[in-house]
């Protein structure tokens, strides 16, 4: 234990070098764990925000269709599904469902306050099997009746009666849409739907921006899809069909990528930390060359050198760790919350949608991961003291 | 055994690489130091003195020829088995004192005990030798950059004598002490050889190497 006992003194003696090198532990372990946490707590937050419609399919016009130039960022305002193409669909999905949709905006005017909002038009007979409701009906055909968004009626203190202007035309809002979150067809929340025969009556008869084909069971998604393709895009490619199952695996997958980038900006920090450990135990074995050669010649073997180095990192890196741990593990959790208040604009408990298991297990990996780091970085000057030769160290200056 | 050399040189040699050309430090040396022996080393800087007091002590080996220390052959032991011998049968004191700054004087005397492991009572035996060595009970916690020169050098003696080598090995002892102080150092010295500890000294002092009662000349790596 006079090894360990040394390593600790020598810390001591040097207290303003060693702490700056367990700050630099610290503030690793504490970068990779809140980096984790929140990588992992917007995630969560993001994958709560969207609905899982696992049953669906999209069925969007190919973006070069309309002149050929996929560069033409301008093709994708004029691409359009048309009733052709909607005929063919209907023929692929057999008894499926298939719900054609017009993706429009317009002035929303309510009392004093105006804007431009999205407006999902669809048949009205449709409406019900893509939206649930919370308050309120759904407007028959023909009717000049809207549905607003959850979100929207919260923000405008819209109810089922409340009288609001679409374009300068005084509408009534029938119903409310049961808040949905984010997924591939529709995203209601802050729109309006009205119906298709309200709006063709206003703007004229238009094709269709997509088509949203609901498949019940999951399991037939791929045969459905296929027969699109085959029925459409015989000659050449008119739409793109997304499966939902694969959006969301998409979504998840650019989540992970996230929380894996957030991660290695914390071991890049770490890795920092773990060069300045390296630079002090350096600094450390070159101080006291003639020490460990004293140690040597009487009596102390390579492998007590070496620990006691070792010793050196290891006490810097647990410091680190434990006092980076604890920070992490209170701080990592709040700013979790702050992070996706902040993009989200959602008030959010701390902690909200992620798991104390989670920060746990962040936190204990950024531990070990310090420790470890701080040991390795230790090996290389401990190795170094420990094949001095001992009359070359006695006699170094 | 009672008559077996306890240390034994067969024409050890000592050669140097460098790139300037070989340097012979020690000349096909041959010697014998028997048990209880008081030798001074002495020569001209260059003349391989300390290379033959390396050697004695088993931190360093020949290039060519044998050394054995109590019948043991030394010169192709492991860096682990010479670590040992030096653990347990040879005590260095140095010019420098060399002794370990972050610990105290009484922690400097334990510490070559505690590398001996299962050893008990420390503590205590590292008390009496610092007591032999004349430094009072008082000092026993001071560290080395509170102790005067002579002060460090006794307890560098001490440490030497914790593991009670068969050995004392001095690499100019006195050096760096002023002569009074030096007197008193070589007479500690020539009291542990009178209680038996053989002791062998480098030095250029002939004062010192007076105390001696054999005389090892070296010029150019070899015994003149």
């Amino acid at each position: 234990m006079i090894f360990l006992d040394l390593a600790v003194r020598n810390l001591r003696r040097h207290g303003v070098r060693s702490i700056l090198a367990t700050v630099g532990v610290i503030i690793g372990v504490v970068a990779i764990a809140s980096l984790g946490i929140v990588g992992a707590s917007f995630s969560a937050l993001v994958g709560g925000m969207v609905s899982d419609v696992s049953d669906t399919l999209l069925v969007t016009p190919h973006i070069a269709a309309s002149s050929g130039n996929p560069f033409d960022p301008r093709d994708t305002l004029t691409a359009q599904v048309s009733r052709r193409d909607l005929g063919l669909i209907e023929k692929a999905a057999g008894e499926h469902r298939v719900i054609p949709m017009i993706l429009a905006s317009d002035w929303l005017q309510v009392r004093d306050k105006g804007g431009y909002v999205t407006m999902y038009v669809m048949p009205a007979a449709e409406i019900p099997f893509l939206l649930e409701l919370e308050a309120g009906a759904c407007p028959p055909g023909r009717s000049s009746g809207v549905i607003a968004g959850s979100l929207l009626a919260g923000d405008l203190d819209l109810r089922p009666g409340s009288r609001v202007e679409v374009g300068g035309e005084g509408v009534r809002v029938m119903g409310i849409a049961a808040e949905r979150g984010m997924a591939i067809e529709i995203n209601p929340d802050y729109a309006l739907i009205v119906t298709e025969d309200w709006y063709t009556k206003r703007h004229g008869t238009q094709e269709y921006s997509q088509v949203v084909v609901k498949v019940g069971d999951p399991s037939g998604i791929e045969g459905v899809k296929t027969a699109i393709d085959q029925q459409v895009n015989r000659r050449s490619v008119v739409v793109d069909i997304l499966d939902s199952r694969e959006i969301l695996d998409l979504y998840y997958t650019t989540l992970d990528a996230t929380s894996i980038l957030l991660l290695g900006i914390g071991v890049v920090s770490l890795f920092v930390a773990s060069v300045s450990i390296l630079n002090v135990m350096i600094i450390s074995v070159t101080e006291r060359t003639g020490e460990i050669g004293l140690m040597r010649s009487i009596g102390a073997r390579r492998s007590e050198v070496l620990c006691m180095f070792l010793y050196e990192s290891l006490i810097l890196g647990i410091i680190g760790s434990i006092i980076g741990g604890i920070v992490s593990a209170s701080i990592g959790y709040y700013v979790s919350a702050t992070v996706a208040e902040f993009f989200t604009d959602f008030a959010v408990p701390a902690g909200a949608g992620i798991p104390t298991s989670v920060v746990i297990g962040y936190t204990a990996f950024a531990m070990v991961f310090g420790v470890g780091t701080s040991v390795i970085a230790g090996l290389y000057p401990a190795w170094r003291a420990a094949r001095l030769n001992p009359i070359e160290a006695l006699r170094y200056e | 055994m009672s008559d077996e050399p306890l240390l034994l040189f067969e024409d050890v040699s000592k050669i140097y690489p460098l790139p300037a050309g070989d340097v012979v430090a020690l000349d096909r040396v041959s010697l014998t130091v028997d048990p209880g022996e008081f030798i001074a080393v002495m020569g001209p800087s260059g003349s391989g003195k300390s290379t033959l007091l390396n050697m004695m002590g088993c931190l360093d080996i020949p290039t060519s020829g044998k050394i054995y220390l109590s019948g043991r052959e030394v010169s192709s032991m492991s860096d682990d088995d010479l670590t040992r011998i030096r653990r347990d049968q040879i005590g260095f004191v140095f010019q420098q004192f060399n002794l370990i700054p972050l610990l105290s004087a009484i922690e400097n005397v334990e510490f070559p005990l505690l590398l001996t492991a299962g050893r008990a009572e420390n503590r205590r035996r590292a008390g009496e030798v610092l007591a032999a060595v004349g430094i009072g009970a008082s000092h026993f916690f001071h560290r080395p950059g509170e102790l005067s020169g002579g002060e460090q050098q006794r307890v560098a003696i001490a440490r030497a004598l914790a593991n009670d080598p068969d050995l004392l090995l001095c690499d100019e002892p006195t050096g760096n002490l002023d002569s009074k102080t030096g007197t008193l150092i070589m007479e500690l010295l020539a009291a542990e050889n009178r209680r038996g500890k053989t002791v062998v000294i480098v030095t250029h002092d002939p004062e010192v190497a007076a105390y001696a009662r054999r005389t090892i000349r070296l010029v150019d790596g070899r015994i003149v």
